[in-house]
């Protein structure tokens, strides 16, 4: 079932086209990783999947019930949440403010959701915790567990593990594979080819003038697919 | 050398403070005191909170200098202050906390406001000097604030009990959004809260109640207000619910106390209540410190 069809779309900075003619579909229980070198497009490309700037053309379809605002983000952190005082449990219940309306207050249900993700990722023991004593990899788990929150289809990850020890990091790709299996989609943009072509199902390469995109399978035979494994070092994987 | 300095000292520190308490809370103007001046307190610390958590502590500031320079525009062109002041000051919230990716931002686009409007005050008043007033006096009392504070009229207690209950209805009902929107404004954005209405919302608060704290601590000292109890209450709780709860208490308390030693002692007003916060901060460092850190 398709949830989310780009056709012909162009994405770009007022009015600068940065990567053009993107066509792609994502489907339901699909793991698609966007990937790229900087600069190509990969963050304004994300940003307008979640309709934070408009395309500069090209059509973008929400399809099979998605509504725009039911995408769950995880984004980067930002300087802010350093020392941000706020517990675990508020930052994830924050996750469900978009399905609330006006009402001041979070339903039971939200909260039975918010605990239900929080189990899913082993953080419910720290939900009285402050979120700014945690490590790196527990924020992460937090934010993860907020996206969840604000939807029940499809998320949007931004370079999920940056700044995260190796360790951490094979533990956030299995979380995330996790979470797939329970048959939530996946994108996410990252550097990181070598676990993009381990865990996702489909690739999406932009870089100017070529794009490519299909299965992993099929990346790994196409010319596009060739030189920029080469050149990330990744050949013979 | 010290029975000199004793003897010139201005402080008469043999009062009875609870006798001249007493005495004093029978007048009505130390009532009035009593309600607004804790009232702007509980304002500004609730804003408070959301604006050092967003890097804006200097935005007090900033705003209250904006009132002081439109402040004596209207004066020497005899419009009532408050008519002029407040509408230019909301403009000018909004702009700051308009948000997004704009040239000029944060702190450089908030000094230049500030020094802007601070010196066409200044030059505006030494041009046309107020009747029968001392320049230097006046602008004194409108930067360290003036003894108002404590010659409020009945409309002004109703205006500040008004807009006190604006502020804490509007906490209460947008509590959620405005953790969301201070914790992570490109999250709420993405799935759907209206952001820029949330920011809008604390702009025009965050001028109205600044416009109104100019008379209680003077245009300079507003960012003790904005800044002391936020910074308190981060230090003590983890939760954002308690940071918010502690920051009004906190606020309350100082004010109530900084009005009794000003009102008894007949020290400035303003500065006083600073003090009281300034004291409230530094025995919450204490604590934090005793307790090991920020990371707990």
């Amino acid at each position: 079932m398709e949830l989310l069809k780009f056709e012909d779309v162009s994405v770009g900075y007022e009015g600068k086209p940065v990567a053009e003619h993107l066509n792609f579909t994502v489907s339901e229980g699909d793991y698609l990783c966007i990937v790229g070198e900087n600069g190509a497009g990969k963050s304004t490309l994300m940003k307008t999947l979640l309709s934070l700037k408009t395309p500069l053309s090209g059509k973008i379809s929400f399809q099979n019930g998605l509504a725009h605002n039911e995408i769950g983000y995880l984004p980067q952190q930002t300087d802010i949440q350093r020392d941000f005082p706020a517990t675990v449990k508020e930052v994830v219940l924050s996750g469900c403010l978009n399905r609330s309306g006006l009402r001041p207050f979070y339903t039971k249900q939200q909260k039975e959701t918010a605990e239900k993700w929080m189990e899913t990722l082993e953080i419910t023991a720290l939900k009285k915790r402050s979120y700014r004593a945690l490590s790196g990899g527990q924020q992460q788990r937090v934010l993860l567990a907020r996206a969840l929150c604000a939807t029940e289809k499809l998320i949007v990850l931004d370079e999920p593990v940056a700044g995260l020890d190796p360790i951490v990091t094979a533990d956030m790709y299995h979380l995330i594979k996790k979470i797939n299996d329970d048959g939530i989609t996946i994108i996410m943009v990252s550097h990181d080819l070598s676990a993009a072509l381990n865990y996702a199902t489909h690739i999406l390469q932009i870089q100017n003038g070529s794009c490519f995109f299909g299965t992993v399978s099929d990346y790994r035979t196409s010319e596009i697919g060739k030189i920029f494994l080469e050149k990330a070092g990744e050949g013979d994987a | 050398m010290l029975e000199q300095l004793l003897s010139n000292m201005r402080l008469d520190l043999s009062v009875d403070f609870f006798a001249m308490l007493q005495q004093y809370l029978k007048m009505d103007f130390t009532i009035n005191a009593l309600i607004v001046g804790p009232l702007v307190a509980l304002c500004a610390a609730l804003l408070g909170v959301t604006l050092v958590l967003k890097r804006y502590s200097m935005i007090g500031d900033g705003l209250s200098h904006v009132t002081f320079g439109t402040m004596t525009v209207a004066t020497t062109l005899s419009l009532a202050p408050m008519y002029v002041s407040l509408p230019v000051t909301t403009l000018v919230a909004i702009w700051l906390l308009r948000g997004g990716k704009q040239k000029l931002k944060g702190d450089s686009a908030i000094a230049i406001l500030s020094v802007s409007f601070l010196s066409l005050g200044y030059v505006v008043m030494n041009i046309f000097p107020p009747k029968g007033g001392n320049v230097s006096g006046d602008v004194c009392s409108i930067l360290f604030g003036s003894t108002s504070i404590i010659t409020l009229s009945r409309s002004d207690v109703h205006l500040c009990v008004a807009l006190a209950i604006v502020v804490i209805l509007v906490y209460l009902l947008f509590y959620k959004k405005i953790f969301a929107v201070t914790f992570d404004e490109e999250f709420a954005r993405a799935t759907g809260t209206k952001v820029s209405v949330y920011n809008l919302l604390l702009a025009v608060i965050t001028a109205v109640v600044i416009v109104l704290a100019v008379r209680l601590v003077g245009a300079l000292l507003i960012t003790a207000l904005v800044v002391f109890p936020a910074q308190c209450a981060m230090r003590l709780f983890k939760s954002f619910r308690a940071v918010i709860i502690g920051a009004a208490v906190i606020s309350v308390c100082c004010a109530v106390v900084g009005l009794l030693v000003a009102i008894v002692y007949s020290t400035p007003v303003g500065c006083t209540i600073v003090a009281a916060d300034l004291v409230a901060f530094l025995v919450c460092v204490l604590i934090d410190l005793a307790k090991g850190g920020r990371k707990k």
